[in-house]
């Protein structure tokens, strides 16, 4: 099961976390803290598996990818395949890649929501859900489509743009 | 209404937050959205909640408290539309978790949502579902869900399966109405679902025996062929990652297999084609691949025996080890080591590329590699290895010195050959990482140095050479300095020559040089320099030639600041100056330390043989000999006990000169007086021991304190005689300043006469321990003579109401000095009014006996007429002399 899935600047600040056994808020940027403590520390070309059981409990792996400013945590159980972990980090950016056409830190902090539907067409409670990345790009755009739709009807124009203006 | 009074968008709040340049500035934004959102939130200002809650999740992620935002979650998702419910959801898993009652008003949301026939209401419903599910929700929807497994459009039965997976986590009991439609999901065409499905029936046979069962017979076969399928289906872009066709999926379906296959034959042998085939054609140039090949390794490892697969398996793990990718290397060692209890040959054929992994520029990945290679020596490879080890630990990276050194003096002690290596190995290693070797290391190349008489004259030697290129190394400079003062004699006389040996020539004054390095280097903390000058003593009396040397070197130290030096420098000084009859039999060499009783210390495990010899000396005289070397082995680990270091390791250097003094004895009057004048130097021991401030917990201390009443009470005469004979005559005379020597035994002199009149009152009238108005409990003491630190306590108890107490216990506490032993009671039922009793037996050891009175701590609970009572009470009445 997957645990946490991260992203982080590389200056610390999250700029998303979801955890999948529930911690509550402080527990969670302690966690971010630690982890981040760990991960700005460690050399490049070392490899991208890291104990993680003094933070998320026994028998708890974490595999990371730095992409330019970001870091890209998962934080999984004993039951997941590292290596099939570090696929998953490819195939959450290379998703995200698609849905911003060439995805930048600032894209993730201005679509909060937009970040959190597309992990949730990927990571569902905890376990994989989907790992075509054109599959999740159909069903987000599907969901955009209809938040556009019901938006444009809706009495006050929250947004000038469906998704960016939130 | 004002479209300016709920504040900023969303955008500009994150413009704003961004923009800040300090945390107080962050906090000051983040506070006025706060209170912004809630004022919005109290006037119920529905328009804006949408955008509310989207900025409450930002600031969630912050790290800043948002429980206010809650109820709007919940209002969100009642509402209609799909962008409120959309984030209303997005909110519901982020803000709130399972544990949290608001959540129960959401179960009908969510069924409402369940069936909605918007299908991606549905798909909202079923993800947070599957994000905060608590039993509860999963005994109420699992119907619902279950429906959902056969919904037309797979994105929601895929999302169902997995919130199957969660429904049958929180309640096992609802697996079995799951088992079916999973099974269905197994025939799925569809990748996403069939990927789901098969998580789901994994899962399913996780938590039930049934399902498992169910699988195993129905399913094993087709999964067999969907794997064939998908290992064999032809390039598909939408599920390719890396060239490899949907390696989630071949990962899934090996999982299943494993746990399928596991414990059945008949199941693992109908996979074992596939398996091979998957673990041979795959392309291993990717991760995708090898993340496939990394899942067949741990599903051959654990389906039933198949020889010729596990050979295939591990030699995939060694490929990986050759890998140029560190994630493959790593998950390999990480396989390996796991392989280990399977199959221990097979992973010894890759011992070299082990080994190669260990020189790793990457940390974890070194570190796996020394844990697996420290579990592949054995006897027959321990030398190479060794020598490979040593070898990388000269051009090791230093932060790693301390785990390579510790595991190879770990391989080595527990796989030397013979002990000529042993020392080799240890000085090489001393000599490289000596400074981050452990305490216990060094002390066991001490105690296996003594334990070598023919290799004495060889260790100190190569100590010396070894001193001459690294003084740097305390460690090693403290084993130098101890063997010098041992056996510096041998290092001047080349005795004891081993045929691979270099003759080297030092003098006396080289030897003393050593010790003047040790003691003089800035580096060298207080328990060098203390082990330092006890081997300059010793030196004094080997090298005559010196002594005056030696003497200058002593004076320096009186004036320091560390009261141990201090008082060593004075006192050697005046052994020296004044009492240079005595001085050769003061220092001469240690007896040889017991080795088995050391490493039975080391391993925490105190042999028993040290808790009885004590007494089985009483019995046999000549078995003295064996227990004088358990104390002071005993006395030796004190010091490696984790207690004030540097007084406690004195105390032990201090005996072992101490003992000098009774070796004088029994060379000066061989033969009959041996026995007893090993007897004074236990007595001379436990003096010292009782002198000393250090706790007296220890076993030893208390077997010292036996021995020394029980030799009081046998042979008080000739004891007193052989201590106090020779040093009458020897040191009288010559009796300026008193020294502490002389202390000692004028304490010596004053302590037995004590202990004896202790002795003879050992009829102790009983006492009343304690008394209410319901219970009465009263003490007999006993002691047995040879043993006036242990007392027998007999308690009765007596009921004095006239109900009878059930389910009787007692409880006794006593502080650190003392040992408390409770005996079951006679019976946990109190008869009534007196008429009956329940005795039970303490026995209480007194480690300050004669300097402390006994006090405990006592609670009685028992049940009257099935109520729960207890009384507790102070017992200090005991007689004072136990």
């Amino acid at each position: 099961m997957i645990k946490a899935v991260m992203v982080m600047n590389t200056q610390g600040k999250p700029r998303l976390a979801k955890f999948y056994d529930f911690q509550p808020v402080e527990k969670q940027q302690e966690l971010i803290r630690s982890v981040f403590s760990v991960l700005c520390s460690r050399p490049e070309n070392v490899s991208n598996f890291l104990e993680a059981d003094s933070f998320f409990g026994p028998e708890s792996r974490l595999v990371y990818k730095h992409y330019a400013t970001l870091y890209f945590v998962l934080v999984f159980d004993s039951s997941e395949n590292e290596l099939a972990m570090l696929d998953l980090i490819q195939v959450l950016v290379e998703t995200l890649d698609k849905c911003f056409s060439n995805v930048c830190e600032l894209d993730i902090v201005f679509n909060y929501s937009k970040m959190q539907t597309v992990l949730d067409e990927i990571v569902f409670g905890g376990q994989v859900l989907e790992t075509s990345s054109s599959e999740v790009m159909k069903a987000v755009e599907d969901i955009s489509k209809l938040d556009a739709a019901s938006n444009s009807i809706s009495l006050v124009p929250k947004s000038v743009s469906g998704w960016r203006g939130r | 209404m004002n479209p300016f009074s709920s504040g900023t968008r969303l955008r500009d709040m994150i413009r704003a937050i961004r923009a800040c340049k300090t945390a107080a500035e962050e906090r000051a934004v983040v506070r006025k959205e706060c209170a912004d959102i809630r004022a919005s939130i109290n006037e119920n200002d529905q328009d804006y909640s949408h955008r509310n809650l989207a900025k409450l999740m930002f600031i969630h992620m912050l790290g800043y408290p948002t429980h206010f935002g809650q109820m709007e979650c919940l209002k969100l998702i009642a509402s209609p539309g799909f962008p409120e419910k959309r984030i209303g959801y997005l909110g519901l898993m982020l803000l709130l978790d399972e544990r949290q009652e608001v959540l129960m008003l959401v179960t009908n949301s969510l069924k409402q949502d369940l069936n909605h026939t918007n299908q991606y209401i549905v798909g909202l419903a079923l993800c947070a579902l599957g994000n905060i599910c608590s039993a509860e929700m999963a005994r109420d929807l699992a119907p619902e869900v279950e429906r959902l497994l056969q919904f037309r459009d797979p994105n929601i039965r895929k999302k169902a399966a997995l919130c199957s997976v969660r429904i049958i986590r929180k309640v096992p009991d609802l697996a079995e109405n799951f088992v079916n439609p999973a099974a269905a999901l197994l025939k799925e065409k569809h990748h996403g679902v069939l990927m789901t499905g098969v998580q789901l029936c994994t899962e399913l046979c996780k938590v039930s025996i049934e399902a498992l069962e169910f699988f195993r017979k129905r399913c094993t076969e087709a999964l067999v062929r969907t794997l064939r399928d998908v290992a064999n289906s032809p390039y598909s872009p939408e599920y390719d990652v890396a060239g490899i066709t949907d390696p989630f999926l071949h990962i899934r379906l090996l999982k299943l297999l494993r746990t399928l296959g596991h414990g059945d034959a008949e199941a693992s042998d109908n996979m074992n084609d596939i398996l091979a085939q998957v673990a041979s054609k795959t392309e291993s140039n990717k991760n995708a691949g090898n993340a496939i090949l990394y899942e067949c390794v741990q599903t051959i490892m654990s389906i039933e025996d198949n020889g010729g697969l596990r050979v295939l398996a591990i030699n995939i793990l060694g490929r990986f080890l050759s890998n140029r990718d560190n994630n493959i290397r790593y998950v390999a060692l990480n396989m390996l080591m796991r392989a280990m209890t399977v199959d221990t040959q097979a992973v010894q054929r890759h011992r070299a590329t082990i080994l190669e992994c260990v020189k790793d520029s990457d940390a974890s990945i070194r570190k796996r590699a020394l844990e697996l290679i420290y579990l592949l020596v054995n006897e027959s490879n321990v030398k190479s290895l060794t020598k490979e080890l040593i070898e990388y630990l000269e051009v090791s990276e230093e932060e790693f010195k301390g785990d390579l050194s510790a595991k190879i003096c770990s391989i080595v002690e527990k796989f030397y050959p013979e002990k000529n290596w042993y020392i080799d190995q240890m000085l090489k290693v001393l000599s490289e990482a000596g400074n981050y070797v452990k305490n216990d290391v060094w002390y066991a190349l001490i105690v296996v140095i003594t334990n070598a008489p023919a290799l004495h004259g060889y260790s100190v030697r190569a100590l010396y050479k070894a001193f001459q290129t690294s003084s740097e190394q305390e460690n090693l400079v403290r084993v130098a300095v101890w063997c010098i003062g041992e056996y510096g004699d041998l290092l001047v006389t080349n005795t004891g020559m081993l045929d691979l040996e270099d003759t080297i020539t030092v003098t006396e004054s080289d030897a003393v040089d050593v010790i003047e390095i040790a003691i003089k280097h800035h580096l060298s903390d207080v328990t060098t320099k203390t082990m330092a000058l006890i081997a300059l003593l010793k030196l004094s009396s080997r090298f005559p030639s010196c002594s005056e040397r030696i003497q200058a070197m002593m004076v320096q130290h009186k004036g320091s600041l560390f009261l141990e030096l201090q008082q060593r420098s004075l006192e050697f000084g005046s052994i020296i100056q004044k009492h240079q009859n005595i001085r050769p039999s003061l220092v001469e060499r240690m007896p040889v330390l017991d080795e088995a009783t050391f490493s039975g210390r080391r391993g925490g495990s105190l042999p028993t043989s040290v808790s009885t010899s004590g007494k089985a000396s009483l019995n046999i005289p000549n078995g003295i000999a064996k227990t004088v070397a358990a104390p002071l082995v005993d006395l030796l680990d004190l010091s490696s006990d984790d207690t004030p270091a540097p007084t406690s390791s004195s105390t032990a250097n201090l005996l072992q000169d101490l003992l000098g003094v009774d070796s004088t004895l029994s060379s000066a009057e061989p033969g009959n007086t041996m026995q007893p004048s090993k007897a004074g130097a236990d007595i001379l021991l436990d003096l010292l021991s009782i002198g000393t401030p250090a706790p007296l917990q220890n076993g030893s201390n208390s077997m010292n304190g036996d021995l020394l009443s029980t030799q009081v009470n046998k042979s008080p005469v000739s004891s007193l005689d052989t201590i106090s004979l020779p040093s009458s005559v020897s040191v009288q005379p010559s009796l300026g300043p008193p020294s502490s020597m002389m202390d000692l035994l004028d304490g010596f002199g004053l302590t037995p006469p004590e202990s004896v009149t202790e002795e003879k009152g050992s009829e102790y009238p009983p006492v009343v321990a304690f008394e209410s108005g319901s219970l009465k409990i009263v003490f007999d003491f006993s002691k047995k003579p040879e043993s006036p630190q242990m007392t027998n306590i007999v308690a009765t108890f007596t009921n004095l109401t006239p109900n009878t107490f059930t389910d009787f216990l007692f409880q006794a506490a006593v502080p650190k000095f003392l040992q408390l032993h409770l005996d079951p009671a006679s019976s946990n039922t109190l008869p009534a009014s007196g008429n009956g009793t329940i005795t039970q037996t303490l026995r209480v050891t007194n480690s300050q006996h004669g300097k402390k009175a006994l006090v405990m701590r006592v609670r009685i609970g028992y049940k009257v007429d099935g109520k729960d009572a207890s009384e507790e009470g102070h017992v200090n009445n005991f007689p004072r002399s136990l």
